[in-house]
C-alpha cells in the first residue's frame, strides 16, 4: 500500500488523450453510419427477400453476432494479407467494426420494419397517400420512433466496446492513446484512471444528446440512464 | 374504549391532502362500514391504519395503545392486530392457496406448520375451497380468489379485520359467497372496518355506517339513519344516488 | 491457399487441437465463473439501491454510481486497471484473477440493470399486500419477489453471459491463455492467419451459437409461463 499516485503526469499529456478521444468519437460515428446502411441493406432483404437472399441475411447476422469482433478484425489483419490484401491496420478496425455492428443493427432495423402494422399502412393507403407518400409520412417516422431507444443505445455501445478494441492492433483512439503514452512514463494506472474519466464523459455527452434529440425529433422518452 | 379509534387523522399523496381529520372509533365486536363517493379517501384511511401510507397528523389508538408510525416496533405490533384484505386481492402469484394462506402464520409469526395448516384446511373449507388448496390464484376465479384473501387475512388472527371493497370486482353471482362469508364473521364477533358499496348489506351487517367525502367524514351514525334519513345535502344527494339504481 | 492446405495437417495435430480445447475450457470458465459471481454482486448492489430511507442515501449513491460508471467505460479499460491497481497495490496475482476480477467488475455492472428491471416488474400490490402482513424487506425479495420475477431476470441474464463469450476475448491482452490468446500463439507460430483466426472464429461460434439459440428458447418459455402456470394441474 505504497503507491503514491501522481495524476499530475496524466493531466500534462490530457492533450494527447484528447486527440485520443476525439478519434474514438469519429470512429464511434463512421461505424455507426457504416452499420447503418449495412443494417438496413440487410434487414430489407430479410424483411422483404426471397429464400436464399433471407438465408444469406441471416448467415451474415448469425455468424457475425456469434464471433467476438476482435477475431474478425485479427483475421483481415493477419489473414488477409495472405491473399495479397494489405490493409492497414486502422483500414482493417473500421472495416471489422463495421461489418461487425452491422450485423448488429440489421436485427434493430429489422425490428423496426416488423413494427410497421398492416393497419397502418390500410389507413395511409385510405387518406390517398400514394406509395412514396405512405412510405416517408408512414413508413419512416413509425420506424425511426420505435427503433430510436435502440439505436441511441448502441451508438454507446459502438463507442465503449466498440472502438477500443482499435487499440489491441495499435490504433490510437483513446484507449490506444492511454497504452502509448503510459509507456513513455510508467504511470499506468494514473493515466487509464483519466482515460476511463474520459470515456464517462465522452458517453455521458453522447446519451444526453441522444435522450434530448430523441424527444425533440420523435417525441421518445429515451433514459439517459 | 373503543378497539380502534382514529382521532383526526391527516394524510396526503405528496402535496395533496388526501385525509383532512377524519375521526372515527369502533367498538370491540362492532362492524362499522364507511362508505363514500369515488376518490374520498376510504382506501387511504384503511392503508394508513395498516402502515402503509404514512400519517401527516392525528392519532390512531388500537385498544387503548397509540400506535406510532415511525417506530418499526409499534408499526410491527399494529400489523399484527389488524389484517387488511385489499380491493383486488393481491393474492401472491407465486403461490398455491395453501402456502398464500400459512405463510405469514409459519414464516412471520412463527407458528408451528402443522398446527397453522390444520387452521387453514378449517378457514378455507368454510371458505368454501376445501378442493383448491393446491391452485394457484391465476387458477382462480374472482370470487374465489377473493376468499382465498379473506382466508389469508383470517389465518393471521387478526383482531381487528379491514376489508376494501370486497366485492366490488365480483360477478353479481359471486358476490353473495363473499358476503356470507363476512356475516359468519360479524356473527361471530370479530370487529371489522368494511368499505363498501352494497348499501342493503351494509344495512342489515353494520351497527354504524360513516360516510366520508373530500377526505373527511360527513354523517355517521346506524344505517337507518344516515341512508334512510340524511341529514346533510351531500349524504342527501350521494345516497339518492345510489339507492335509485 | 496452397500454403493454408500444405498446413492443415500439420495445424490439426492432436496436440494443437488439445491446446485449442484448453483455450476455449478458459474462456468459458471465465465467462461462467465471472458472469455468476458478477450475477451475485449485482444482487447486492441492487438490494443496497432500493434500501429506503435518507440514512441510506449514500450508499444508493455508491450503487448507482457503481453501475453508471462501469457500463460507460470500455471493458479493455477496465481491464487495465484492474492490472495496473493489482501491480501497484497487490504486488502479484495470476492473470487469471486479473481477469476475472475484471470480468466480475463489468458483469456486475450489467446485470445489475437487469436484476433492478425484474425487480420492478413485480406488481406493487404484492409487496404491499406482503408489508402489511410484516414482512420484513429481505422476506419480501426472498419469498415473493424474486420467485415471480426470475422469468424476468433470467432470459437477459444469460443473454448477456452468452455475448459476454466473445468480450472475454480482450483478456487476450494481459495474457491470459484463452482461445484467442492460443490462437495468437498459433499464428506467430508461422500458421496462416486465415487458417488461425477462421478456426478460432468458428470455436467462438460453436460456443456461442447453441447457448443463443438456448437463451432464446429460454425467454419464450418463461414468458409464456408467465401468463400460464399449468404445469400443476395437468397430471
Ligand atoms: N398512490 C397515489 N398517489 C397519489 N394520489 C393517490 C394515490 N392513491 C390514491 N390517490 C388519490 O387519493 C384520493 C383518495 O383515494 P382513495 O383510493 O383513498 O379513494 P377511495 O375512496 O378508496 O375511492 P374508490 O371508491 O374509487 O376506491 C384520490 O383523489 C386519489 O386520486
Ligand atoms: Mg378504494
Amino acid at each position: 500500500m505504497n503507491y503514491t499516485f501522481q495524476f499530475g503526469v496524466a493531466f500534462d499529456v490530457l492533450p494527447q488523450l484528447l486527440e485520443g478521444a476525439v478519434l474514438t468519437f469519429q470512429m464511434g460515428v463512421v461505424t455507426f453510419a457504416g452499420g447503418s446502411i449495412l443494417g438496413l441493406f440487410f434487414a430489407a432483404l430479410k424483411t422483404y427477400g426471397n429464400r436464399p437472399l433471407r438465408g444469406l441475411a441471416q448467415a451474415y447476422v448469425v455468424f457475425f453476432t456469434n464471433t467476438p469482433a476482435l477475431i474478425q478484425i485479427y483475421f483481415l489483419y493477419f489473414g488477409l494479407p495472405e491473399f495479397g490484401i494489405l490493409w492497414d491496420n486502422f483500414v482493417c478496425v473500421m472495416i471489422g467494426l463495421i461489418l461487425n455492428s452491422g450485423a448488429y443493427l440489421t436485427e434493430i432495423m429489422r425490428a423496426g420494419f416488423l413494427s410497421v402494422r398492416a393497419t397502418e399502412m390500410e389507413a395511409a393507403e385510405a387518406l390517398g397517400f400514394n406509395r412514396l407518400q405512405q412510405i416517408r409520412h408512414v413508413i419512416v417516422p413509425h420506424i425511426a420512433k420505435t427503433i430510436y431507444p435502440a439505436l441511441a443505445n448502441f451508438f454507446i455501445v459502438i463507442l465503449v466496446m466498440g472502438t477500443s478494441i482499435g487499440a489491441v492492433v495499435g490504433v490510437d483512439e483513446l484507449t490506444g492513446q492511454a497504452i502509448n503514452l503510459s509507456t513513455e512514463n510508467y504511470r499506468w494506472l494514473e493515466m487509464f484512471t483519466v482515460a476511463a474519466g474520459l470515456y464517462v464523459i465522452l458517453t455521458l455527452v453522447a446519451s444526453i444528446a441522444l435522450a434530448l434529440f430523441g424527444r425533440w425529433a420523435f417525441r421518445v422518452k429515451a433514459k439517459v440512464f | 374504549m373503543p378497539h380502534l379509534d382514529i382521532i383526526d387523522l391527516n394524510a396526503s399523496y405528496g402535496s395533496v391532502g388526501v385525509l383532512k381529520g377524519v375521526n372515527l372509533s369502533v367498538e370491540r365486536g362492532e362492524v362499522v362500514s364507511l362508505v363514500g363517493p369515488s376518490g374520498s379517501g376510504k382506501s387511504t384511511l384503511l392503508r394508513v391504519l395498516v402502515g402503509l401510507t404514512p400519517p401527516s397528523g392525528g392519532r390512531i389508538v388500537v385498544d387503548g395503545t397509540t400506535i406510532d408510525y415511525r417506530s418499526k416496533s409499534s408499526l410491527k405490533a399494529a400489523r399484527d392486530r389488524m389484517a387488511i384484505v385489499f380491493q383486488q386481492y393481491n393474492l401472491f402469484q407465486n403461490m398455491d392457496v395453501m402456502r398464500n394462506v400459512t405463510i405469514a402464520p409459519v414464516q412471520i409469526k412463527g407458528r408451528q406448520r402443522a398446527e397453522v395448516e390444520a387452521d387453514a384446511t378449517k378457514i378455507l373449507a368454510r371458505m368454501g375451497l376445501a378442493d383448491k388448496h393446491h391452485s394457484y390464484p391465476d387458477q382462480l376465479s374472482g370470487g374465489q380468489q377473493q376468499r382465498v384473501a379473506l382466508a389469508r387475512a383470517l389465518a393471521l388472527k387478526p383482531e381487528i379485520l379491514l376489508l376494501d371493497e370486497v366485492t366490488s370486482a365480483l360477478d353479481p353471482e359471486l358476490v353473495n359467497e363473499v358476503l356470507d362469508a363476512i356475516r359468519a364473521l360479524a356473527a361471530e364477533g370479530m370487529t371489522m372496518l368494511i368499505v363498501s358499496h352494497e348499501m342493503a348489506f351494509v344495512k342489515e351487517v353494520s351497527s354504524k355506517v360513516v360516510m366520508m367525502d373530500k377526505g373527511q367524514v360527513v354523517e355517521a351514525g346506524p344505517p337507518r339513519e344516515i341512508i334512510d334519513a340524511p341529514k346533510t345535502d351531500r349524504a342527501k344527494e350521494f345516497f339518492g344516488k345510489i339507492l335509485r339504481h | 491457399m496452397e500454403r493454408i492446405i500444405a498446413q492443415l495437417p500439420r495445424f490439426f495435430s492432436p496436440e494443437n487441437i488439445y491446446f485449442l480445447l484448453q483455450g476455449m475450457a478458459m474462456t468459458l470458465t471465465l465467462t461462467i465463473v465471472g458472469c455468476v459471481l458478477g450475477f451475485l454482486l449485482a444482487f447486492i448492489i441492487v438490494y443496497v439501491r432500493q434500501t429506503p430511507g435518507w440514512w441510506a442515501v449514500p450508499m444508493r449513491l455508491v450503487a448507482i454510481a457503481y453501475v453508471e460508471i462501469f457500463r460507460r467505460i470500455p471493458f479493455l479499460v477496465v481491464t487495465y486497471l484492474v492490472l495496473f491497481f493489482i501491480a501497484a497495490f497487490v504486488k502479484q496475482a495470476s492473470v487469471f484473477v486479473i481477469a476475472l476480477v475484471a470480468i466480475c467488475i463489468y458483469s456486475t455492472a450489467y446485470t445489475a440493470d437487469i436484476i433492478r428491471g425484474g425487480f420492478e416488474s413485480v406488481a406493487r400490490q404484492q409487496i404491499e399486500a406482503a408489508t402489511a402482513m410484516n414482512f420484513s424487506r429481505w422476506q419480501t425479495l426472498t419469498k415473493v419477489i424474486m420467485p415471480q420475477s426470475w422469468p424476468v431476470i433470467l432470459p437477459p441474464a444469460i443473454v448477456f453471459m452468452v455475448s459476454f463469450i466473445k468480450d472475454t476475448s480482450l483478456v487476450s491482452q494481459v495474457g491470459v491463455f484463452e482461445l484467442t490468446f492460443r490462437g495468437k500463439e498459433l499464428n506467430n507460430a508461422g500458421f496462416s492467419g486465415v487458417l488461425v483466426f477462421g478456426t478460432i472464429a468458428l470455436l467462438y461460434f460453436v460456443m456461442s451459437y447453441p447457448l443463443t439459440r438456448f437463451g432464446a428458447w429460454l425467454e419464450q418459455r418463461l414468458a409464456a409461463s408467465r401468463h400460464h402456470r399449468p404445469q400443476r394441474q395437468l397430471r
